[in-house]
């Protein structure tokens, strides 16, 4: 399958830290790839830099044989990349429908429109409850996200990143902070992710990530020190030594 | 095409709940339109504090559309509303006394100057934008008195005949016209803030106000969004400043002053920020009291506008129309 997100030594320094040094990889459409490494490995500001909230130093982004490195997070977004963030980032007091709908109109282009109501889409509309309605989150449409409970609110983050029909989806720890009972809805949620997305999830969960991913990337003091299948990565002695701990 | 397989455990939703709905865009301003109209007619011995309501509503609705709508706290409205006030003001005196001409230039010089400084201080955020907007306004503020032969100085900007709206009807000296004009551009301008908000770029922009990071990262142009709404409040408060010049045939310092942005943020707190609304129930409420309470006492009419903010602040509007609306049987 062809490769839609490219990684060129990406290189970030917050002044003297070196955070992120020489990344290199790529994923392909309906790649599973998870991204593990110790606390302060690097993993999160290499999400950000990928997604565009942090500008890299060195390296470049190939996004859809894009350049993308200089490009705007809104650009990003419009070439077919979304995330989700590692601490809940939602818009607390609105309805969670209208947060769909918003990542709706997003997608179309819409949010230059200043005069007709936001109830004038009709077919957005039934989009943004279909939406809710595959994550069972229909009877919570006109409720407040901040009145939710934390593992909804994570759902309505992959939800919106979906909304946007994204080709590449970069999830940073999507079960953290859920609690045990909660978690199968997200993990259902993660097996119904479209088959020919590619995916990039961080997260510490182990279990997780060797069931859900296809290929797994270790980073370690932010470079890149094993890359390969979740068989290679558990057999690899120098990830076992560091950060399978066995 | 992406598709998307619905599990079991995904596929077990409860029952559907209603959408959430937007009132009638057009609901609020006519009864705006009613209430101002009937105020007019039962109170003709008021008709020029009437006119200062609807006008100071103006500047606080565009107010609201910064500070509520958008999440930017300032304290230099008063230079889009000044900027707004003399443009109207010196366009009357040296080019054309057509008020409706004037309010166009009024709307395009706010509008030009939240253009240009938008274009600068959007790209700050919390008490860096807050400073600056001070800063933006004691400029034109310090401008303003050096070019005299523009704006008259401290003596304001006076000597201009307002003719008649729209060639028919003249400015009297009772206020009539004058009110009708205020409150017929507040209810349009008001329209048009309604649609705004409740159109997707004004979900955007409230989007921004409730999560930065969570609209960048659904793809949304915040600068931009910012920077449109920004030069449309400014425009907005340009059309407040341009009434108030056109009805008082005078433009003082005061109009660019540090006291009337603070004074409108206080009227903003007061009726309650982000649902515009808000933003005419706090300038009514507050003039009325400057009007009476400034009357009975005139140093000490503060007073009671302290002891109000404290009670807003403690039990906040939004709070108690969430109780009025419980008590109504209404949903949220």
């Amino acid at each position: 399958m062809s490769t839609l997100l490219e990684l060129k030594s990406l290189d970030k320094r917050f002044g003297g830290l070196h955070v992120t040094r020489g990344v290199s990889f790529a994923l392909r459409a309906g790649d599973r790839m998870a991204l593990i490494g110790p606390n302060g490995a690097g993993k999160t500001t290499l999400v950000n830099q990928i997604s565009g909230v942090l500008t890299s130093d060195a390296g470049e982004i190939w996004l859809r044989g894009e350049n993308v490195t200089r490009l705007s997070q809104a650009r990003r977004v419009r070439a077919g990349l979304a995330r989700t963030f590692q601490i809940t980032t939602l818009a607390p007091h609105f309805a969670v429908q209208r947060q769909i709908e918003l990542a709706l109109f997003e997608r179309e282009g819409l949010t230059g429109g200043m005069w007709r109501s936001v109830d004038a889409y009709p077919t957005l509309q039934t989009e943004a409850q279909s939406i809710l309605t595959r994550f069972g989150l229909r009877a919570h449409a006109a409720t407040a996200s901040e009145d939710l409970a934390y593992g909804e609110q994570r759902l309505i983050e992959m939800a919106l990143a979906l909304a946007l029909r994204p080709k590449v989806l970069l999830l940073d720890e999507p079960m953290a902070g859920v609690p045990k009972g909660d978690g199968d809805r997200l993990l259902a949620a993660l097996d119904a992710l479209p088959s020919d997305l590619a995916v990039l999830i961080i997260e510490h969960d182990m279990d997780l990530v060797f069931r859900f991913a296809n290929r797994i990337v270790v980073l370690a003091e932010g470079a890149v020190l094993a890359d390969g299948s979740p068989d290679e990565i558990r057999c690899d002695p120098r990830v076992r030594a560091a950060y399978l701990g066995h | 095409m992406n598709t998307m397989t619905t599990t079991p455990a995904l596929a077990a939703s409860p029952a559907p709940a209603a959408a959430p709905r937007c009132a009638p865009a057009w609901r609020a301003p006519t009864v705006l339109l009613v209430t101002g109209m009937a105020a007019c007619a039962l109170m003709p011995e008021q008709l020029g504090l009437l006119t200062r309501i609807f006008i100071t509503a103006l500047f606080v609705l565009s107010l609201d559309l910064v500070v509520g709508v958008a999440g930017l706290a300032t304290l230099g409205h008063a230079a889009l509303f000044g900027m707004g006030a003399y443009a109207a003001g010196i366009f009357a005196l040296k080019v054309h006394p057509d008020p409706v001409v004037g309010l166009a230039v009024g709307i395009a010089a706010g509008a030009t100057l939240a253009l240009l400084s938008g274009a600068f201080l959007l790209r700050y955020q919390g008490f860096t934008f807050l400073m600056l907007t001070i800063a933006v306004s004691q400029i034109l503020l310090n401008l303003a008195q050096k070019a005299r032969d523009w704006t008259g100085g401290d003596d304001g900007l006076s000597g201009f005949v307002m003719g008649p709206i729209l060639g028919r009807f003249d400015f009297d000296l009772e206020g009539r016209v004058a009110s009708l004009y205020a409150l017929g551009v507040l209810v349009v301008l008001f329209y048009a803030a309604r649609r705004i908000v409740d159109s997707p770029f004004g979900l955007a922009v409230r989007g921004i106000h409730e999560n930065r990071a969570r609209m960048a990262a659904l793809g949304t142009p915040v600068f931009a969004r910012l920077w449109v709404l920004y030069t449309v409040a400014g425009a907005m408060a340009g059309a407040a400043g341009a009434l108030s010049a056109q009805t008082n045939a005078v433009v003082g310092m005061d109009s660019l002053s540090f006291a009337l942005s603070a004074e409108a943020l206080v009227m903003l707190i007061l009726g309650g920020a982000g649902r515009l609304t808000g933003a005419l129930i706090g300038a009514t409420v507050f003039t009325v009291l400057h009007h009476t309470a400034a009357s009975i006492n005139p140093y000490h009419w503060l007073f009671v506008v302290g002891a109000l903010l404290m009670l807003v602040v403690l039990v906040s509007p939004a709070r108690a129309w969430a109780w009025l609306r419980r008590r109504a049987g209404g949903v949220r």
